[in-house]
């Protein structure tokens, strides 16, 4: 099992994932150089949070077209396992990998705290450790989180089971206290909270460990 | 170009400003959005052409449709050197 990091200038949670995957759990992770091409013998591909290209123009709209991201799109259509963490997750929005958008804040705070999720795995293959319904502790740590996507779309993504962590006190005032989404395969998950932090127990606790583990089946 | 929210979408930023514009003390500021303006010059044989590329980048790239809507000005174009 390997899994690839894609590092963009402006990245800084790479080897928070690293450190996760390798050093917590015993996953070879490899780093993915935002002009490389090369996927081959990956088994999964995580787009770490940060600031990728300054988000300049918007977050996540400039890495959209960044070589490495175009075979990370055919990864994910083949139904090859992709995770969206944070900046990560504003990335997969922009390039049409999960639905909806990440804009500011509705208080305008950078948030950087613990908070309180609610998990429904349903068919998403990246929450398969969690049970329906139980709540754990992943840190929050960015300034546009607040999800929005139109009523009716959201109604269609809560009825096929993609609407997958709900705040349980909603900190950004996202549409329908989402969280994180997966898309209708399960292959690809996209939350703003970060589960690499929650996967030593000397940042203060290892919630996060299960959702990396299940790569390891 | 022009980018601007969608009205659905809650602007905070606007809303901030719209605060601080009460309290410079300026009054009946009802309604206050942000967006941002993009200046682009662009080479193309026509205005048609001109029109399309510039349609491209802004539906593609400047602004993202599913929160912002975006509207195109040109200006007359430049003299031939």
């Amino acid at each position: 099992m390997t899994l690839g990091v894609v590092v963009f200038p402006g990245s800084n949670c790479d080897r928070d994932v690293q450190w996760a995957a390798q050093g917590c759990l015993g996953i070879e992770t490899r780093f993915l150089w935002h002009e490389e091409r090369d996927l081959s013998g990956l088994e999964a591909v995580v787009i770490p949070g940060g600031f990728s290209y300054g988000d300049y123009l918007r977050c996540g709209a400039i890495a959209r077209f960044a070589p490495v991201l175009q075979e990370v799109a055919t990864f994910a259509e083949r139904g090859g396992r992709v995770l969206g963490i944070c900046n990560g997750f504003q990335v997969l929005t922009e390039m049409g990998l999960l639905p909806g958008a990440l804009t500011r804040n509705e208080k305008l705070h950078f948030l950087c705290e613990p908070a309180r999720l609610r998990v429904e795995p349903g068919a998403c293959a990246w929450l398969q450790g969690y049970a329906s319904g139980e709540e754990v502790t992943f840190p929050i740590a960015h300034g546009e989180g607040r999800y929005q996507i139109d009523p009716d779309q959201l109604q269609a993504l809560e009825d096929r089971g993609q609407v997958v962590l709900r705040y349980s006190r909603n900190p950004n005032g996202s549409v329908g206290d989402v969280a994180g989404l997966t898309n209708r395969a399960g292959n690809v998950l996209g939350l703003m909270p970060h589960p690499e932090r929650a996967c030593d127990p000397t940042t203060g606790g290892i919630d996060g460990r299960r959702l990396l583990a299940s790569l390891l089946g | 170009m022009l980018v601007s929210l969608r009205p659905s979408v809650l602007d905070p930023a606007g809303e901030a400003t719209r605060a601080a514009a009460a309290r410079l003390g300026v009054e009946g500021v009802t309604r206050l959005r942000i967006g941002k303006a993009v200046e682009v010059e662009l080479e193309a044989p026509d205005a048609a052409s001109a029109r399309e590329r510039l349609e491209l980048l802004s539906d593609r790239l400047f602004a993202n449709p599913v929160i912002e809507d975006w509207s195109l000005e040109l200006a007359d174009p430049a003299p031939e050197a």
